[in-house]
């Protein structure tokens, strides 16, 4: 039975990527940009969670909502003070602000709590549910259940109401989505909103499972989550959430076989993939426009 | 008749370059009107400007007595400004139907079904196709969709870019018998062409567009007799 339990570990890590590489994939799609500070919201949003239910004894539910609002926040003006400015520049100018948004938060962190780990208290009940021989924790549970709402609502968030729809125009030709009349910068903002209100939701339950919490928690998940999203196909829903899942699994298995060369199969599973398919498993191929 | 557009000496640049030179020009409601030129004449950068994409230096814009020059292209939409852009610009990986759904934007969500009818009644053929992709359509329907698009937002003046632009001759005369058809059904419209010939054939007046100024104006039908405008444009 280790097989399935390592399978379901795997998969639960891996919708934990899935929710973070969402986030990557919108915000690529919509703002081509690389959000590298994505990860470090993560860790805000833990950070918050952790203060709201550990110092103040909020209840759990309060504590995630809280920092849902207050990502939901922080990236909104991240990308006002920070990446707007920077609509007409070049790709490499903005990469290089959101390496330095990145450390920012990671410094500020550090400055506010603290180099010194923190044990994060799950908003979760431990415990498991034997289903069918294996028990699968009521932690891995709930972040697959999550995953799933998320894709779902996304799915149904971008294919039939209006703003979703004003989205993928907006991602598709700005120019063009303006002469529509869709304001494409608050279009930008709402698409930060929405991702970096999934990072801290990912960021709960990434430490719900795995305890420690660090000013440096989210860095690596984040570019795990960023590599998910590449695998699967940038700017693609669909691919952000296979290419979580995929990479949360190997990732489990490799660990399995070697804690220390897990990370390792990671990147090279991305550097295979990326040879064989330049644009990802579900990416778009690119067409020249005429 | 009123007075819909009334564009006045405006200068627009592309950074160190001088794109459009002091043009003026207006547009009656109910009256076709066509900026002709050669490519690089500033055609579609005046008409850009005129939809909020680019920005005048000097002049005025008025539409509807309103001056709307520092109006930004997503808030023009509502006031009654459609632009149907250069190259169609449909968007490529949404269906037909969505497509005409972002034309309708600014618009009450009541008005959306009456307008998808009254376009689809116009485009047949896009109604056949309301569920496809819009990058899979030909060259000429995608025309159809981004006027269709743009005729969703119930505008008082539609700019056409190069409606003419990459058709086959049969449905460039087709494209041009839907301009003819929205201008009966009493729609205003601006119309930037290279296909001198087409545009000044249907038009109520043209101007004359080189190296971003106006060189010549007149009727459309005066133009099209224009000995120099012959020479330049018409290769004869």
């Amino acid at each position: 039975m280790s097989f399935l339990n390592n399978l379901i570990t795997g998969i639960s890590l891996g919708s934990v990527y899935a929710i973070i590489a969402l986030g990557y994939t919108m915000v690529y799609g919509i703002a081509k940009m690389l959000n590298f500070a994505h990860g470090d919201v993560i860790m805000v949003g833990a950070y918050v969670t952790f203060f709201a239910t550990g110092s103040f004894n909020l209840p759990p539910v309060v504590g995630v909502l809280l920092a849902v609002v207050v990502c939901t926040v922080l990236g909104v003006v991240i990308e006002g003070l920070a990446y707007k400015p920077l609509r007409q520049a070049s790709s490499l100018a903005v990469l290089i602000t959101a390496i330095g948004v990145s450390y920012f938060l990671q410094n500020a962190a550090l400055l506010l709590w603290g180099a010194d780990p923190k044990v994060f208290t799950p908003v979760i009940p431990e415990g498991s549910l034997p289903i069918s021989g294996v028990n699968i924790t009521y932690v891995s549970l709930v972040t697959v259940l999550a995953c799933i709402i998320i894709m779902l609502a996304l799915t149904w968030f971008t294919s039939k109401t209006k703003m979703g729809k004003a989205m993928r125009a907006c991602s598709e030709d700005k120019a063009a989505a303006q002469l529509m009349g869709i304001n494409v910068n608050r279009t930008i903002s709402m698409t930060f909103a929405i991702g970096s209100a999934l990072a801290a939701i990912a960021g709960v339950l990434l430490c719900s499972s795995y305890r420690t919490l660090m000013p440096t928690t989210g860095s690596l998940p984040g570019i795990k989550a960023f590599t998910a999203a590449v695998f699967g196909g940038i700017g693609s829903i669909p691919g952000a959430m296979l290419g979580g899942i995929l990479l949360g699994i190997i990732e489990t298995f490799a660990k399995v076989i070697n804690t220390n060369i897990s990370d390792a199969v990671v990147f090279a599973v991305l550097i295979i993939v990326l040879l064989v398919k330049p644009a990802g498993l579900l990416g778009k191929t690119v067409r020249e426009k005429v | 008749m009123a007075v819909l557009l009334d564009v006045k000496n405006i200068n627009v640049y592309y950074g160190a370059i001088h794109a459009v030179k002091d043009i003026s020009f207006h547009v009656e409601e109910g009256e076709i009107v066509t900026l002709i030129g050669a490519n690089g004449a500033g055609k579609t950068t005046t008409l850009q400007t005129v939809s909020g994409l680019l920005h005048t230096r000097t002049g005025s814009i008025e539409f509807m007595g309103k001056p709307i020059q520092a109006v930004p292209a997503s808030k023009l939409v509502a006031q009654g400004l459609a632009q149907v852009p250069e190259g169609r610009r449909v968007f490529q990986q949404m269906t037909v139907e969505e497509n005409l759904e972002m034309g309708a934007f600014t618009q009450p969500n009541s008005t959306i079904a009456p307008n998808l009818e009254r376009v689809y009644a116009q485009f047949p053929r896009l109604k056949e196709r309301r569920k496809q992709v819009a990058g899979t359509l030909s060259g000429g329907e995608q025309q159809m969709l981004a006027m269709g698009r743009a005729l969703m937002s119930n505008p008082k003046l539609l700019m056409l870019d190069e409606p003419s632009m990459g058709l086959a001759p049969i449905l460039v005369e087709q494209i041009f018998d839907i301009i003819k058809e929205l201008h009966k059904a009493g729609t205003t419209i601006l119309l930037v062409e290279q296909n001198a010939q087409m545009a000044l054939s249907v038009a109520d007046r043209g101007y004359v567009l080189e190296t971003g100024r106006v060189t010549l104006t007149g009727p459309g039908r005066q133009l099209l007799a224009d000995e120099a405008v012959k020479k330049a444009y018409l290769g004869g």
